[in-house]
């Protein structure tokens, strides 16, 4: 007990935990539990933060939240939550699905909602994204914008999830375009091709020199370095998960962005207003879970019809006017 | 025909800049190794070597002070391996470890308290990075149809630490063989009790070897991520320190085998890239994993069957200890 003890107080000492005041009487404790990585990521935690504060705003509720430093200490986190009586507890990202089963059916009266992964287990709400959807609609954008109608995809590791961004992706290409062709790269089949942002770059240079011009990369770290070879040939690429247009303003194209601070904000509202529910809650884009992003970064690259046609697409599928495959409903793509 | 020449082209200059960091480590580690110390580290200091770069390019806005504080940070751990091993008799590999862990958790532990990015710096612009040179007449010799090719993409068009990379073999190959430095390093690395009762310093010998090798592992950290990519993350180096370190021991510890290997190696992952999702004539598109699987299964088949037996210095992973 005391090692455990000197191990969480360790952890905590290193890591910002919440505020302290948790809001008890009739209220929800809510708390959030980060994934590996800095809170301010520019990405999902970022998300997943802007969420809670968002939530924090309109109920007055204070939460408390997590950052861990590596994969080992969500089990503990979670832990450490569970035990403080807070409820409901989210999980952001995908690495949270060993801590949220296991402290799960240790605190069956806890509710823990997952946010990109699966627990099947009566007190998880497990939230997943239709990233096929959002990878339809940049898929349009991509080949409107592509002069040479050659498009690419650099995925990071090669997973059904990654293969349901690119299958999406050329869904939406073949509507915009249908001659223009998908070239797609996998980085690696190990965890490490979500890190290697030089092999991310060879990946986009060997796609320009065949011919393409617009990159769409879904790779975590390794995007980056297709983002920045495009950059550096004075081509076009598109971000991914949150808003990367400002990476390289009038270089990237759009961006897929994720909502998971809408997940975060419903989690939290949910539980407040008695509604949450256990089970698989599927965001796209008619539940603006999903969207593509233009600001004032990208405004530039959006021409007018390109806009257009987005929109209309987007409008296609929220009406079920468009019906976008899902790799991961079969495991196959639609050629 | 023009079109297999440009392809030709484009996949070596590919494998001449995926394979920079790899000849760097390996000429490093060589150095290292033929005095008689392992060094499992590479990867932990070019690792370290490349945040640094990133950093203080950064902040400083000044791609060469990046360079220069990525050898002094590469520096630094290889004297903090050479003092855990030489002065102190540690066991090399544990100290290599040990820094490559080290290396790991640190980088991204400064980085989030530097930049909030979860352990990222910020992406550099390129005036803060060594940019590709082009060399003169390449705009002359453009529209030739080879040659314009050949020298723009191939001879030229890359950054300065690609051509570093490639200078320093001949120079390693010329310092251990021709001269009394290291032949005297090569001798420390066999029997270094030869060298000391010849009245040198075993010690001394080895902490220039692993000096040396911390400024080649610095180099090649600076060029991951102000060269060759504009920022740092984490783990960037992806494992490359430990290709190096196999590309040496393929080379049987010998500048030039080694060059060919890491070479080799680059070569692999260049086509690797460009053969994913391309239809092969015949046999129809490749599977990613086939193409993947290759340099791993190359390397099995080239170490069992041709590269023959690889001798290791013979006191390498020895601590010297002088008889009293």
């Amino acid at each position: 007990m005391l090692q455990r003890r000197c191990a969480v107080t360790l952890g905590a000492a290193a890591i910002l935990v919440g505020t302290g005041f948790t809001a008890r009487a009739a209220d929800i404790t809510p708390a959030v539990v980060y994934s590996v990585g800095e809170k301010f990521d520019g990405s999902f935690n970022e998300a997943a933060y802007r969420g809670a504060e968002r939530f924090k705003t309109e109920s007055k509720i204070n939460y408390r939240d997590f950052v861990v430093t590596n994969e080992a200490q969500l089990e503990q986190a979670h832990r450490r939550f569970a035990q403080a009586g807070n409820d409901p507890i989210v999980g952001v990202g995908f690495l949270q699905t060993s801590a949220v089963t296991t402290v799960a059916k240790q605190y069956p009266k806890i509710r823990f909602t997952v946010i990109d992964t699966v627990v099947d287990l009566p007190n998880v709400r497990s939230v997943l994204f239709k990233e096929h959807e959002g990878s339809f609609l940049v898929g349009v954008a991509a080949a409107l914008a592509s002069k040479s109608g050659k498009v690419g995809f650099v995925g990071g590791m090669d997973i059904p999830l990654i293969r349901r961004f690119v299958c999406g992706y050329e869904q939406g290409v073949k509507y915009a375009k249908p001659g223009a062709s998908v070239i797609q790269n996998m980085t690696g089949n190990t965890p490490a091709a979500w890190t290697d942002p030089g092999r991310g770059a060879e990946l986009a240079k060997g796609q320009f020199e065949r011919g393409v011009d617009v990159i769409y990369a879904a790779a975590g770290t390794t995007g980056l370095g297709v983002l920045q070879a495009a950059k550096d040939r004075g081509k076009l690429s598109i971000g991914v998960d949150s808003n990367q247009n400002g990476t390289h303003p009038g270089s990237v194209l759009t961006s897929m962005i994720k909502r998971v601070d809408l997940a975060t904000y419903e989690t939290f509202a949910a539980a407040k207003a008695g509604t949450w529910s256990p089970g698989m809650r599927v965001l796209g884009l008619k539940e603006g879970g999903v969207d593509w992003a233009l600001d004032q970064n990208n405004a530039k690259l959006i021409t007018d019809e390109i806009k257009a046609k987005v929109e209309q697409a987007k409008a296609d599928i929220v009406s079920g006017k468009i019906k976008v495959h899902d790799y991961m409903s079969n495991n196959t793509c639609p050629q | 025909m023009e079109e297999a020449i440009t392809f030709a082209v484009l996949i070596l200059s590919a494998t001449l800049r995926v394979a920079t960091p790899l000849i760097l480590c390996a000429m490093g580690g060589l150095f290292s190794e033929r005095s008689g110390l392992i060094d499992i580290g590479l990867e932990g200091k070019m690792l370290a070597a490349a945040f640094v770069a990133a950093a203080t390019a950064s902040v400083t806005g000044s791609a060469w002070l990046g360079l220069g504080a990525a050898i002094l940070v590469a520096e630094a751990l290889a004297l903090l391996h050479g003092f855990a091993c030489i002065t102190h008799r540690g066991n090399q590999v544990v100290s290599g470890v040990a820094i490559n862990i080290l290396v790991s958790g640190l980088t991204i532990v400064f980085g989030m308290a530097w930049f909030q990015r979860g352990g990222q710096t910020p992406a550099l612009p390129p005036e803060a990075r060594f940019m590709p040179i082009t060399l003169p007449g390449t705009q002359a010799l453009a529209d030739v149809p080879v040659l314009g090719r050949i020298w723009g993409d191939l001879i030229g068009g890359h950054n300065l630490f690609v051509y570093v990379a490639l200078l320093i073999v001949p120079i390693t190959w010329w310092v251990l063989t021709r001269t009394r430095f290291g032949l005297r390093l090569r001798a420390v690395g066999e029997v270094p009790l030869a060298v000391d009762a010849a009245g040198i310093s075993v010690a001394w010998l080895r902490y220039r070897a692993v000096l040396i090798c911390g400024l080649f592992t610095g180099i090649a950290g600076a060029y991951l991520s102000i060269a060759q990519n504009a920022a740092f993350s984490r783990d960037m180096t992806a494992g490359q320190g430990y290709i190096a370190l196999a590309a040496m021991i393929f080379g049987k510890w010998r500048p030039f085998p080694a060059l060919g290997a890491c070479l080799m190696f680059g070569l692999l992952d260049a086509v690797a890239i460009r053969l994913q999702g391309v239809r092969v004539p015949g046999i129809g598109e490749v599977p990613v994993q086939f193409i993947q699987v290759l340099p791993y299964v190359l390397t099995v088949i080239l170490l069992a069957g041709f590269i023959g037996r690889a001798v290791a210095p013979k006191a390498i992973g020895v601590p010297y200890e002088k008889e009293h």
